[in-house]
């Protein structure tokens, strides 16, 4: 199919919100976009398995424990479907990996924030959690066929680890007053930097209007952060606790939830690598590449050694 | 892991339906590929048989080619029940 045969395919499959397959011709910036927003979000999976793997050895109980682990066995579960999808669109698995460790590549800025306390785990499964599912629930809808049935698999995967951190938060605010109160510095370190997770203002998001002509996004970044604001404001008050902004209020005329304001500086900041953890992260996931190679490598001798066994 | 060919998934869900194409995964070799694929796609009891396919085993329509590939069927509503109208109200037909 020459060029603009494919683009009156490629336009015809967005006016009729239908998806587009891998081996369909596609504009070179979608798929640029595609293979940078899914292999960024892969990344932020696998990166999101270092502060709540730091807790794994201190969880309170052996149920903790077990949680917490099937917990960050999801995330790497999450960050392979979507390296799948990614290199549907050609980029090699290899080369999305090297990037990443090279500190070439982004991932989402809250996981460069440290994870202090057990109740940070609780936090985390309620509000970075919960503002993932937010996000990434239009995503199941988007144009492209196989981030969007990754997602729907992300999406059933997520809930759980949302609830497991709704009830860490619940159990710890119904105990004691030093529980609770662990319980509501986590929540007050978490929740701008959630809030923050839904990108830039619109106004200052150049790609937005490009992904949503291209039905990737399906709402703007305001949009889906005054929802999450709305559900938090309910399950706050479930918990006992506060949220840390006293200009949560619901906009009667705009039907919208508005928020106090965001310190985008340190977004961009943390986004730029100069957040607390940043350098951390890419260490411990550098080395624990280097670690396992000789489990890579070994896995392949043996299975060279297997074929050659076949062929002789 | 780097060239470890791809795999594609297929997964069972339960006893009397069809394997359905779950993802894919990279792995040296068959029995990597399916203990990979299990801890990968069956984590919550998706499962009770994986097959697991090298990629580039897979022979593939080509997608530029669907007009004349499947139009064989265009047209030919004869083949469905619902093209019989003569019929409607009788019983068990």
């Amino acid at each position: 199919m020459d060029d603009t045969a494919g683009q009156a395919n490629f336009d015809a499959l967005m006016a009729a919100d239908s998806r587009v397959e891998p081996r369909d011709w596609m504009p070179e910036a979608y798929r640029r976009t595609l293979v940078r927003q899914i292999s960024q979000h892969a990344h932020s999976e696998i990166i999101g398995m270092q502060p709540e793997a730091n807790w794994i050895t201190r969880a309170p109980s052996l149920r903790r424990k077990a949680i917490l682990m099937a917990k960050v066995q999801d995330e790497a579960g999450h960050g392979l479907y979507l390296y799948s999808a990614a290199e549907t669109l050609g980029t090699p698995r290899d080369e999305m990996m090297e990037a990443l460790i090279a500190g070439k590549a982004r991932y989402s800025s809250i996981f460069n924030y440290p994870a202090v306390s057990w109740a940070d785990m609780g936090a985390i499964g309620w509000l970075v959690d919960g503002a993932a599912i937010c996000n990434q629930v239009p995503l199941c809808r988007a144009s492209y066929g196989p981030y969007a049935r990754a997602m729907v698999r992300i999406c059933k995967e997520e809930s759980f680890h949302q609830r497991q951190g709704f009830e860490i938060l619940l159990e710890l605010s119904r105990g004691s007053a030093v529980q609770k109160q662990m319980a509501q510095d986590a929540v007050n370190r978490w929740y701008a930097p959630s809030l923050m997770m839904f990108g830039p203002p619109d106004d200052d998001s150049p790609n937005s209007l490009q992904s949503m002509a291209w039905n990737i996004k399906r709402f703007s970044n305001d949009e889906l952060r005054s929802r999450f604001v709305g559900m938090m404001v309910e399950q706050v008050e479930v918990l006992g606790l506060t949220l840390p902004d006293d200009q949560i209020r619901f906009n009667e005329e705009t039907k919208k939830w508005e928020h106090g304001p965001l310190d985008w500086n340190e977004f961009k900041d943390v986004l730029a690598g100069h957040g607390p953890c940043n350098a951390q992260r890419l260490e411990r996931r550098r080395s624990a590449h280097d670690d396992g190679a000789w489990v890579r490598e070994a896995a392949a001798a043996y299975a060279a050694k297997q074929q050659a066994a076949v062929a002789a | 892991m780097s060239g470890w060919p791809l795999w594609e998934v297929f997964v069972r869900s339960s006893r009397g339906l069809s394997h359905v194409h779950a993802g894919s995964l990279h792995a040296p070799d068959a029995a990597m590929a399916l203990r990979n694929a299990r801890d990968l796609y069956t984590r919550r009891n998706e499962g009770v048989s994986i097959w697991v396919v090298p990629a580039d085993a897979i022979a593939a329509s080509d997608p530029d080619a669907k007009g004349s590939f499947f139009e064989s069927p265009q047209g030919k509503d004869y083949r469905h029940a619902t093209y019989y109208t003569q019929s409607e109200g009788v019983k068990h037909l």
